[in-house]
């Protein structure tokens, strides 16, 4: 179950990805976060490297949603230290806010697209709020941003006139317009069938290359996961308990780790050995 | 006397914790409504949506605040009539419907029409807004979700409740005159004489004040219980919005008949 990274390390217009190989451009330390008086992340800690495309996987349930809005400072972590390009993340304060909102972005799962604004208002909205720009250099923007995601002919439209993987992208335009150094993925293929699970983890390989942005993914899909990211880490019971490269876990001997990687195969066993015993119940009968 | 004690203190408790949900409630309604106005000072381009506002909670309403209007003078007139007549007093309806209408009705039907239109569609909008994770992304893009959500609305309201009063007033005044002139005979003239010589400007003034406060407290409760439709206990998605939106309109009414007592008492 080797995946190598299924993209060249330069961006596919030529402009070579934003990376300083080496670099940490997030650190999480000890991070605690519980809701009514259960524990959803016990101590969880990790590194990501800048313009890397790194996967948090885990089961659901396993709290990965809410690590990523502790991170995107939507949930305050009870404990825990962040650090975003070599400074503590200190939320209370308005201009470390302003400035981490500024140099990350958010893709939620539902999209979180607003209806009553047509696709190029929800791209323009970030740019509207928190620049000062012109009117006509935030259009631009937008349209530029909608047709790098080929959606050039649908600014006019609303979003619920748009199709599914149409409403990624959209999502997605408006995460990148403001040029992000950071982009935080929450399970963007849940509730999507196989193709379309794919096409989107496709998307966010060329785009990251596109762009050069570091990309932190939260999702359950092993496989697409482990062929577009650079490096994994598996939460399990609150937990990192696996971090890793994605040739390391398809190696990795840690019983979590099988557990979660060979699910598709036991279950394939599981179902076989339930046909082999109705087999012998029915030759039994006749 | 134990068992009885054993009774009484988790009563007791239990009254206690519901004056503390209550207090730190209005504590947190005072904060949201304080952070959103304070807000209006570092929203960007806040005068579009001021305006869309004051078209969604005035345009849309105009035509049940017409007829409300319309309908309150009429029936006005009629009573009026009615009881004015067994004095020999008729001359005055003027001044009974006009009063009634800038101190007392006018500014509490208007508000509550208000509330019924635009407050329960507010409520109802920010609810599925904060359950759709909108709410949420605005603070992940760095927007404030108070300025660019609430603060419009509770601005426009500033406009919009005074200038539905003054329609309600003006629609409701006609009204009166409809029904005590036109169908039961009191001469026109001594009739918007009356109303002339009623109204003064302190009267004016407080149908004004009633109606900024109303705009200002219910826009605020509904925008409140909206935003906060995920804080509803044992209620999840489509429930917690339609619970956030009957109790924004259930406390909006309360509230504004109880400072209506408030204002009047202060102000007679």
């Amino acid at each position: 179950m080797s995946a190598p990274a299924i993209f060249p390390p330069t961006g596919v217009d030529g402009r070579p990805a934003n990376r300083t190989p080496g670099k940490v451009l997030l650190r999480v330390e000890e991070l605690w976060k519980g809701f009514g008086g259960r524990d959803v992340l016990r101590s969880v800690a990790f590194t990501v490297q800048q313009g890397s495309i790194f996967t948090v996987l885990g089961p659901s349930g396993a709290g990965k949603s809410v690590l990523l809005k502790c991170l995107a400072n939507v949930e305050q972590p009870d404990s825990g230290r962040i650090f975003f390009d070599g400074a503590l993340l200190d939320f209370n304060q308005r201009s470390a806010r302003e400035s981490f909102h500024r140099r990350c972005s958010f893709l939620f799962q539902g999209n979180a697209l607003f209806d009553s604004l047509t696709a190029e208002q929800n791209v323009s909205l970030p740019l509207e709020q928190t620049t000062s720009l012109g009117r006509s250099e935030i259009r631009r923007r937008a349209v530029e941003a909608l047709e790098q995601l080929e959606l050039g002919e649908c600014g006019e439209q609303f979003p619920a006139t748009l199709s599914g993987g149409m409403q990624k992208r959209l999502a997605l335009a408006r995460a990148i317009v403001t040029r992000p150094e950071m982009v935080f993925f929450d399970e963007p293929t849940a509730g999507l069938d196989p193709l379309r699970r794919n096409a989107v983890f496709a998307m966010i390989a060329k785009y990251q290359l596109m762009f050069g942005f570091t990309a932190l993914i939260v999702t359950h899909d092993v496989v697409e996961a482990l062929a577009v990211s650079n490096e994994v880490a598996l939460l399990h019971g609150g937990g990192i308990c696996f971090g890793g490269t994605p040739a390391d876990f398809a190696v990795s001997t840690h019983p979590v780790v099988r557990s979660f990687r060979d699910s598709p195969e036991e279950l394939r066993s599981m179902l076989v050995g339930l046909r082999r015993g109705e087999d012998i119940r029915k030759e039994e009968d006749e | 006397m134990v068992a009885a004690c054993a009774i009484r203190i988790p009563v007791i408790g239990s009254l206690g914790n519901f004056a503390l949900t209550r207090v730190r409630g209005l504590g947190d309604f005072g904060i949201f409504v304080g952070i959103s106005l304070g807000a209006a000072f570092s929203t960007r381009r806040l005068a579009g949506r001021v305006i869309r506002s004051i078209y969604e909670q005035g345009l849309r309403c105009l035509p049940v605040i017409l007829i409300v209007g319309l309908f309150t003078g009429l029936v006005l007139g009629l009573q009026g009539y009615y009881v004015l007549n067994r004095f020999g007093s008729e001359g005055l309806l003027g001044t009974l419907v006009s009063l009634s209408l800038v101190r007392e009705m006018a500014p509490v039907l208007a508000a509550l029409m208000l509330v019924g239109q635009a407050g329960s569609a507010l409520a109802a909008e920010l609810g599925i807004q904060r359950n759709s994770e909108q709410i949420a992304a605005l603070e992940t893009m760095g927007i404030g979700s108070h300025g660019y959500l609430v603060t419009p609305r509770l601005l426009a309201s500033l406009f919009v409740f005074p200038l539905q009063t003054a329609l309600f007033v003006t629609v409701g005044l006609w009204g009166g005159s409809l029904s005590g002139s036109l169908l039961l005979g009191v001469d026109p003239g001594v009739y918007w004489s009356a109303v002339e010589r009623a109204v003064e400007g302190k009267d004016v003034r407080e149908c004004l004040l009633k109606a900024v406060t109303f705009g200002l407290l219910t826009i605020g409760i509904c925008a409140y219980q909206g935003f906060h439709a995920h804080r509803i206990r044992q209620a999840t998605g489509a429930r917690a919005v339609s619970a956030a939106t009957t109790r924004a309109v259930v406390i909006s009414c309360i509230t504004i008949l109880a400072a209506d007592y408030a204002i009047t008492s202060f102000l007679v």
